[in-house]
């Protein structure tokens, strides 16, 4: 069943074309890598589907819904079911492991509850379950800025994952972390996918990992799609042209 | 090409090195202010200030009256602060790139506390004593004006730096506005939040002085009634009570700073 249907959508910045007229469609369940070079629009395309960005032109339907016609209150509510993860975490520091999980439910909140922070028992009880499984059951009442930068990315993927998110969007997840810390980032959200049924939509620098990891891998280059297929076809021709110049480099077999 | 922008900050560096002695050279001729006399006149100064500028045993007798008007000036510096920096938090959530709710509110509170901000707080000072005559209250509002500027602007950069990253986070978890401020936004900023309140106290002790001179308030007053009535060795005790009492707030904030950071 399609996810997430992405229909002709282009954004203008001022005088550069981030996207023009993307076209591919998400299944249910997939795990799909997005590469390309720097600045050829993955951010830009990424933050579209869950409007942070207003595409300029397109169509962009997710689970039935025709996300940029929304208003304000329905694209919140829309939001509630697509998780974000960045490349550098974007936590409140200051605040407990368990607290910023739990910001992964304001979006269901009243008014009065978000503000002082008043979640339910059962809540809580989540957030804890997701933390243990995600290995950070030692860490739940540390603070954030004491956290190593795999830990922290951990408890980002915590915060989208009690947001009970149909689809995780994850803005180059490793890109600041070591070797190991990646796989284990990486191993978590393929077990999220391949578990929970959560479609994993990931920005990602590593054309290594994306061919280890993803169902499906779509090529961008100066915000155009230039490949979409499974992961196993991407040739070193196509990383050429998803790369163009110094693709050799890049090729692992 | 790449070499362009060094070049070009080469030059704004020559430039403005030549605009700033030009600038010097013209305001010593305009002013007719004689360097030579001025570095010499300065032992002379200090000749004077330790001649007459020190506490004398009668001078003393003053204190519980320097005291009490000195109290009278902390409390509306530590008053003024804190209600100005609550009008503050507000208009710096409004204009805040990261926090703003439209573009029009946005620009209309960065205008208003540029305005509060820049106008001298002398000048300030000088408009409300025609409103409200000599009074503590005008020494307040001065003071207010001017912290509520100053604070606006520096909560607003607080806000970007620490809270930027963390309110796109929850943006797009679908919370809602009003969370987003007091779930990532304020818990963020806090601590530079207080930090900056206790750096506009302590400097508002220190301008309360050259208000109270002008409003005939507070420890201001007490310094301008003894130095005109040359009473030297009574104003150097007020001098003396005030760097005391600057001293202890900044010792006390730098240890609230430590604990909170
Ligand atoms: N806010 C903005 N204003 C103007 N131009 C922008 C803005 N954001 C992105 N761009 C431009 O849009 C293009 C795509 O940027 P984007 O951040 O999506 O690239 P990216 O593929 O994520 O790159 P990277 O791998 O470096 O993160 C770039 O040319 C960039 O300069
Ligand atoms: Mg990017």
């Amino acid at each position: 069943m399609v996810l997430l249907d992405v229909k002709n959508v282009s954004k203008r910045y001022k005088d550069t074309k981030a996207l023009s007229n993307v076209n591919f469609s998400v299944k249910e369940g997939e795990f799909i890598s997005i590469i390309g070079p720097s600045g050829a629009g993955k951010s830009t395309l990424l933050r579209c589907i869950n409007r942070m960005i207003d595409a300029n032109d397109g169509e962009i339907i997710f689970d039935g819904i025709d996300v940029l016609k929304l208003n304000k209150r329905d694209l919140r509510r829309l939001r509630t079911k697509i998780g974000m993860i960045f490349q550098h975490y974007n936590l409140v520091y200051r605040l407990s492991v368990i607290e910023n999980v739990l910001h992964g439910r304001l979006g269901y909140k009243s008014k009065i509850d978000g503000i002082i922070g008043r979640y339910s028992e059962e809540e809580k009880e989540q957030a804890l379950k997701i933390l243990e499984d995600l290995g950070l059951g030692q860490q739940i009442y540390k603070r954030c800025d004491e956290l190593s930068g795999g830990q922290k990315q951990r408890v980002g993927i915590a915060r989208s994952l009690i947001q009970n998110p149909k689809m995780i969007l994850c803005d180059e997840p490793i890109a600041s972390l070591d070797p190991s810390s990646s796989k284990v980032i990486m191993d978590q959200l393929k077990d999220i996918s391949v578990e929970k049924g959560i479609t994993c939509l990931v920005n990602l620098h590593q054309v290594e990992v994306a061919i280890k990891y993803s169902d499906r891998i779509i090529g961008v280059n100066s915000g155009q799609v230039v490949f979409d297929g499974p992961s196993r076809e991407l040739s070193s021709d196509t990383i050429y042209a998803i790369y163009g110049t110094e693709a050799g480099n890049l090729i692992v077999d | 090409m790449q070499i362009n922008p060094f070049v070009k900050k080469r030059r704004q560096f020559i430039g403005l090195t030549i605009i700033l002695t030009i600038f010097t050279f013209a305001s010593i001729i305009i002013t007719e202010y004689d360097v030579v006399k001025g570095f010499t006149s300065a032992p002379r100064a200090i000749n004077w200030m330790i001649a007459n500028l020190y506490p004398k045993e009668e001078a003393l007798k003053n204190l519980p009256r320097i005291l009490d008007k000195l109290g009278e000036t902390v409390i509306i510096s530590i008053g003024s602060t804190t209600v100005a920096s609550i009008f503050a938090l507000m208009f710096a959530i409004l204009g805040s790139k990261t926090t703003k709710v439209n573009n029009v509110l946005s620009l209309f509170s960065r205008l208003t506390a540029s305005i509060f901000r820049n106008i001298p707080i002398v000048a300030w000072a000088m408009v409300l004593l025609f409103s409200f005559g000599q009074s503590s209250f005008t020494g307040y509002l001065a003071l207010f004006f001017v912290t509520f500027g100053f604070l606006t602007r520096a909560f607003m950069e607080t806000i970007d730096e620490a809270s930027f990253s963390c309110v796109e986070a929850l943006r797009a978890t679908g919370a809602n506005y009003i969370h987003i401020i007091f779930q990532a936004v304020l818990p963020s900023s806090i601590p530079q939040i207080i930090s900056w309140m206790l750096f506009m106290i302590e400097t508002n002790i220190r301008s309360s002085t050259l208000i109270g001179i002008l409003t005939g308030t507070g420890i201001g007053f007490s310094f301008n009634l003894y130095y005109k009535s040359m009473n030297y060795n009574a104003a150097s005790l007020v001098v003396i009570s005030i760097v005391c009492t600057v001293l202890l707030i900044e010792l006390l904030s730098n240890y609230i700073r430590r604990v909170i950071l």
